[in-house]
């Protein structure tokens, strides 16, 4: 645990306030340090690591980190192979959640991530507040926002709520209030010889179902859509846990089927289940010893609905801009696991990775810059570029920038030829941002994937109101560095670089 | 994912039983959109279908209004259906609610849920003949 004795930022007046000390918060605030932005940061925890506290129950994160990979560890490029760390500036605050795994596995313990993650703040010297429990929010009449907290007010100009989406949800069916939730899921004896009820059939139902299948009589998993496996990439459930879905295939001791669950009732003798079927027509009727509702979470927002937050996905996730602020609501912006709220462009259907750390790591960073600039008027470092510079960057990009890979159609890379600047590096932008956003001459390269799991490179190319799309040459080990892609981004940029 | 009861009191949803809404309501996510937001984009790809819950957009022709649509009506299905960007933009005139497709999943939806396609057609049928219509 990381020490923090003196208790930092007290109540008072703050640029920002970040609230929350799992990795969304941390990584935010870790950023905003490393801008020079003064703000605060608190939590209602007392140590570092949010939700990996807790979670997974079965305490096996389904994440990697490869500790040797194509690149030396702790580089940039290495991120990439490495999706449970944070992100840092320099060396010393790099691939820390390496360190820590002991490499019997490929994807940390939750210990393990617990440990990495408080190993980041000790590294780093990140200060949080730790005790401080953010309780009622409310706008002042100088559009400032106010938060209370067990210890007094905040006063702030954004308040950046890194909460997780961590509160247990239930799909509205009949009966399943008597359901226990994944969160309160039992250790794997009580259920040995059992038979099992899981409703939900995602990752988290079926990590119930991987970690009891060696203890369960029988385990049925039940939800109206079918597993999704077509393209591994965007799968409805990760491989790791798709030992239970094999048994299933085989007609083994699992079924997992696809049904509307009519009603669930609670009895003397456990669970009796009356449902639906929706891939194959047909009506079943269940009996179980236990039943466990695995059907997510949602974001804790307290009362920020009363401040105009506005929400989808039945009210679980706040809705977002581009960069990560309430659709609905001034000041009041998001890190961590809810920044999937912010849909990007949706191309092929692919959603972003941001629900997972490594893709809403990056997120953190661009929000700390963007609060940076709206707010504080700091700039960011654009560095300059010579014309003949400009593809071979972007070429790099696209074979080894991590944000690129871990956020495929979602964060890009862009590079502006503004007549008074001359060639400069905006850095990672999000893609949506750019291409709706008006601007100088630009370009935005990222890396892409197809419904059918096809990753290739992709370039846009913003020209007075114009924008151009150009999906580049893929390639089957990914080397985008090569002369054909040279010269197609070369095409392109036809009049703005030789 | 959308609550089922979004979905069920859409017009193209009509003719789905409840495990045949609760199913859909699965696989169509939410998306909520400010003023002046683009939902669609005039010559991008990969996009999705959209359904229109609350609020209006405008449909955009290289910058030119050409026509609005209101809640209950849908957009983007002709992009994946002919497999080529749209033609138009569109664009949030007030604050928007949609529930929304991806395009790999449009395909084996309709294909499952045939009602729905037919429904979709008629409404094609009465856009054609507004626009035959228009030209007269």
């Amino acid at each position: 645990m990381a020490a923090n004795g003196d208790r930092p930022f007290p109540p008072g007046d703050y640029p920002i306030v970040v609230i929350g000390s799992g990795p969304g918060g941390l990584q935010t605030s870790y950023s905003l340090t490393r801008l020079g932005v003064e703000h605060a940061l608190i939590s209602r925890d007392s140590s570092p690591g949010g939700m990996f506290r807790f979670y997974p129950v079965f305490e096996r994160l389904l994440s990697w980190t490869q500790y040797d990979a194509p690149f030396e560890r702790g580089t940039r490029p290495y991120e990439w192979y490495d999706q449970n760390s944070l992100v840092g500036d320099v060396r010393e605050h790099q691939a820390i959640c390496a360190d820590v795994m002991d490499r019997t596995h490929v994807v940390p313990s939750r210990p393990e991530m617990e440990q990495g993650l408080a190993a980041f703040v000790d590294r780093t010297d990140v200060r949080v507040r730790y005790q401080c429990e953010w309780q009622s929010t409310r706008r002042d009449d100088d559009g400032s926002l106010v938060l209370t907290t067990t210890d007094g007010e905040y006063r702030c100009r954004a308040a950046v709520f890194a909460l997780g989406v961590t509160d247990p949800w239930r799909s509205p069916i009949p009966g399943v209030e008597d359901v226990p939730h994944y969160a309160d899921c039992r250790k794997q004896e009580h259920y040995a010889g059992k038979r099992v009820f899981i409703i939900g059939k995602r990752n988290s139902g079926f990590e119930l179902a991987d970690g009891l299948l060696a203890w369960a009589s029988q385990i049925i998993l039940a939800s109206p859509r079918p597993v999704e496996t077509g393209n591994f990439a965007q799968a409805s459930v990760r491989a790791r846990y798709l030992q239970p879905y094999e048994v299933s295939a085989l007609g083994g001791g699992v079924f997992a089927l696809d049904a509307a669950i009519e009603r669930i009732e609670r009895n003397d003798d456990g669970y009796f289940v009356v449902a639906n079927g929706t891939t194959r027509p047909g009506r079943v009727q269940i009996t179980a010893d236990e039943a466990i509702a695995a059907t997510g979470f949602r974001t804790p927002l307290q009362d920020l609905p009363d401040l105009g937050v506005a929400t989808v996905a039945q009210g679980r996730i706040p809705a977002l801009t581009s960069y990560w602020r309430s659709v609905s609501t001034e000041g009041v912006y998001f890190a961590g696991n809810a920044t999937q709220g912010a849909r990007g462009l949706r191309k092929h259907g692919g959603s972003s990775s941001s629900p997972a750390l490594h893709g809403f790591r990056y997120n953190a960073r661009l929000l700390a810059r963007h609060l940076a600039k709206e707010l504080l008027g700091i700039e960011p470092e654009r560095p300059r570029l010579e014309p003949d510079e400009v593809v071979p960057f972007l070429l790099e990009e696209l074979a080894q920038a991590p944000e690129l890979w871990a956020q495929k159609g979602y964060l890009a890379r862009a590079v502006s030829f503004d007549p008074e600047a001359g060639i400069v590096d905006d850095g990672i932008v999000p893609l949506a941002h750019f291409v709706d956003e008006p601007g100088p001459d630009a370009v935005a390269v990222a890396v892409e994937m197809t419904a059918e799991g096809v990753i290739y490179p992709a370039a846009y190319l913003r020209k007075g109101a114009r924008l151009t799309e150009r999906e580049l040459s893929g390639e089957l080990l990914h080397q985008f560095q090569d002369g054909q892609h040279a010269r197609e981004l070369k095409e392109l940029l036809s009049g703005l670089v030789p | 994912m959308i609550d089922p009861d979004a979905l069920a009191r859409l017009a193209l949803f009509a003719d789905l039983n409840r495990a045949q809404l609760e199913a859909a309501a699965q696989l169509f996510d939410e998306d909520m959109y400010e003023l002046g937001d683009r939902v669609l984009r005039q010559g991008l790809t990969g996009n999705a279908f959209y359904v229109l819950l609350d609020g209006c957009v405008a449909v955009k022709i290289d910058g030119t209004e050409r026509a609005r649509l209101f809640p209950g009506d849908f957009f983007g299905e002709v992009s994946i259906l002919t497999g080529e960007a749209p033609t138009a933009d569109i664009v949030a005139t007030s604050a928007i609610r949609c529930a929304v497709l991806g395009e790999p999943e449009v395909e084996s939806f309709l294909i499952q849920n045939p009602r729905v396609m037919l429904r979709m057609l008629q409404a094609e049928a009465r856009r054609v003949r507004s626009a035959n219509l228009w030209h007269e």
